[in-house]
């Protein structure tokens, strides 16, 4: 049964896009079948995150208004070949989706994948909402700092009044992901930590995902931090919450790159 | 052997309510009829096709009296449909059924006599919408009637507190203006909940909690207090003029006089 997950978090910058992407390729590198769609139209990055920016002819838009057949805008990700993306359009605007248009699309894509990974862009306008309007299953991004717990506290509220499933009176299955956490920090009270953004938003954690300069390398070579490196510290916490997605249960815990003994001491060469 | 059971069709009932016009007569009877002549000559088919419910609470007219009351009022084509405030032993089976629990909604008084008449009497508003000169367009009623009546007996109160199983998130706004709100879990940061009556939050309260709009006696209770705002019966209080120890803990706010106070549980 294909499942609908949308990715949102109602402020911008803090990983949705990103989050996107590397669950996408870890939950297609168990061979399921996966699709992720970007809502973010007139400012699409998911085909820059997946490195699939050249190979853009039809968009979701194209789509959506009938002029181009979903197989003709999906594109067939080079280095898993279960990973699609459907990607935004950039020249358009977020009035250009339909309901009626995005219900169709999804009820498409749900017949060919297991997984059909929706990235929202931030905000609570138009595109949010029709971005989460089908989902079964919500991923809510948070930073540790206040702002950000509001707002997906806010985007909690919308999944609980405004998707297809809540009018229905049935649930959107919920799960919170902390990304950019950094526990020293988080230690020294710079942070929130992890248990006052459980206490505040109350659903159940799907992963943390700890702050590295690998997600930022991984992003600008437009590949996905679990397929780029994999043994890193943030592509592991992916690769755990996508196991915790498929329903196993594992402990949690804030993976970290360990440094040995010489490298804490030669952290940086000088030249 | 079995035994195949006929179909049958349920039968259902249900509940509904319906406005009726209330008469209370009052002693000495003569007087009171003479003063409803007054008030049909005026307005003749004013009691038509109206339903129509005898309240005798303040007459106590025995048995007798009662038959003797509804034949007048009978004679007068006016049909009693029920019986408010009655023994049940008065009654007998040919007269209208009692009733009970009936709520005050606006009032009709016209310009009887006061000493004659009076006419209580439910209309189909809500008692937020009074407009109870619309049906008497032709008997414009004194100014001040509505409060010349003696106070009725408050009608038995309905539990009408608004329970909340589920926290409430950042933005949501909850309104229960006829009672009390109970949250089992936490009011966000950014969301408001407006109440009647009291508010009890069983998590923290962050965002603002607004209680009493019609009642100054209204209280408001949370397990963690981290309140953006507090407000009973229109008056309110900021987080900064919050007293800071009280911060975080479980406290209960209510309002004595002017002055909101506030207590650690």
């Amino acid at each position: 049964m294909a499942k609908v997950l949308v990715v949102t978090s109602g402020k911008g910058g803090v990983g949705k896009t990103t989050s996107t992407a590397a669950l996408g390729a870890a939950l297609a590198a168990t061979g399921k079948n996966v699709v992720l769609v970007d809502f973010d139209v007139g400012l699409r990055n998911l085909d820059l995150v997946m490195g699939a920016e050249r190979r853009v002819v039809y968009d979701l838009i194209n789509v959506v208004q009938g002029d181009a057949k979903l197989a003709q805008a999906l594109i067939r990700d080079k280095r898993v070949p279960t990973l699609s993306l459907l990607p935004a359009s950039q020249t358009r605007d977020k009035d250009a989706l339909t309901d009626e248009g995005v219900a169709r699309v999804i009820a498409e894509l749900k017949e060919k994948f297991d997984w059909v990974i929706c990235d929202s862009p931030a905000g609570i306008e138009r595109g949010a909402t029709l971005a989460m309007r089908y989902a079964d299953v919500a991923i809510v991004v948070t930073n540790p700092e206040v702002s950000s717990v509001r707002d997906s506290d806010r985007i909690i509220g919308l999944l609980d009044s405004k998707t297809e499933r809540a009018e229905k009176g049935e649930r959107v299955e919920k799960h919170l992901l902390i990304t950019r956490f950094d526990a020293a920090r988080a230690g020294r009270g710079e942070m929130l930590n992890v248990e006052d953004v459980l206490e505040i938003l109350s659903i159940p954690l799907l992963g943390i995902i700890p702050e590295s300069f690998e997600v930022l390398r991984a992003s600008n070579l437009g590949s996905p931090v679990t397929l780029n490196n994999p043994v890193s510290a943030p592509a592991r916490a992916y690769f755990d919450a996508a196991k915790r997605l498929n329903g196993e249960t594992l402990d949690m815990t804030i993976p970290s790159d360990k440094k040995g003994l010489l490298g804490m001491l030669f952290g940086r060469r000088a030249a | 052997m079995t035994e195949i059971a006929s179909p049958r069709h349920s039968i259902r009932f249900h509940g509904r309510s319906y406005h009726a016009m209330v008469l209370a007569p009052e002693p000495p009877v003569a007087s009171w009829l003479a003063g409803l002549d007054t008030w049909l000559e005026r307005s003749p088919g004013f009691f038509f096709g109206r339903p129509v419910v005898l309240d005798v609470a303040v007459l106590q007219p025995g048995k007798q009296d009662l038959a003797e009351l509804l034949q007048k009022l009978a004679e007068r084509n006016i049909k009693v449909m029920g019986i408010e405030g009655a023994e049940p032993s008065w009654l007998d089976f040919a007269m209208p059924p009692l009733l009970l629990s009936g709520r005050q909604t606006s009032v009709i008084a016209g310009d009887i006599p006061p000493a004659a008449a009076e006419v209580p009497a439910a209309a189909p508003f809500s008692d937020s919408a009074p407009d109870a000169g619309a049906p008497l367009s032709n008997a414009p009623s004194p100014p001040g009637d509505a409060s010349s009546t003696p106070p009725m007996d408050a009608p038995p109160q309905q539990p009408n507190s608004l329970l909340l199983d589920s926290p409430v998130r950042s933005g949501q706004c909850i309104v229960h203006p006829e009672g009390d709100v109970i949250v089992v879990g936490s009011v966000a940061s950014g969301a408001e909940v407006i109440a009647g009556g009291s508010i009890h939050i069983y998590g923290t309260l962050r965002g603002r909690a607004i209680a009493g709009s019609r009642d100054a006696r209204a209280r408001i209770f949370c397990r963690k207090l981290e309140a953006e705002l507090l407000s009973i019966d229109g008056l309110y209080m900021v987080a900064d003029d919050m007293p800071a120890h009280l911060r975080g803990q479980p406290i209960q706010v209510w309002l004595e006089g002017d002055s909101m106070m506030m207590t650690q549980d």
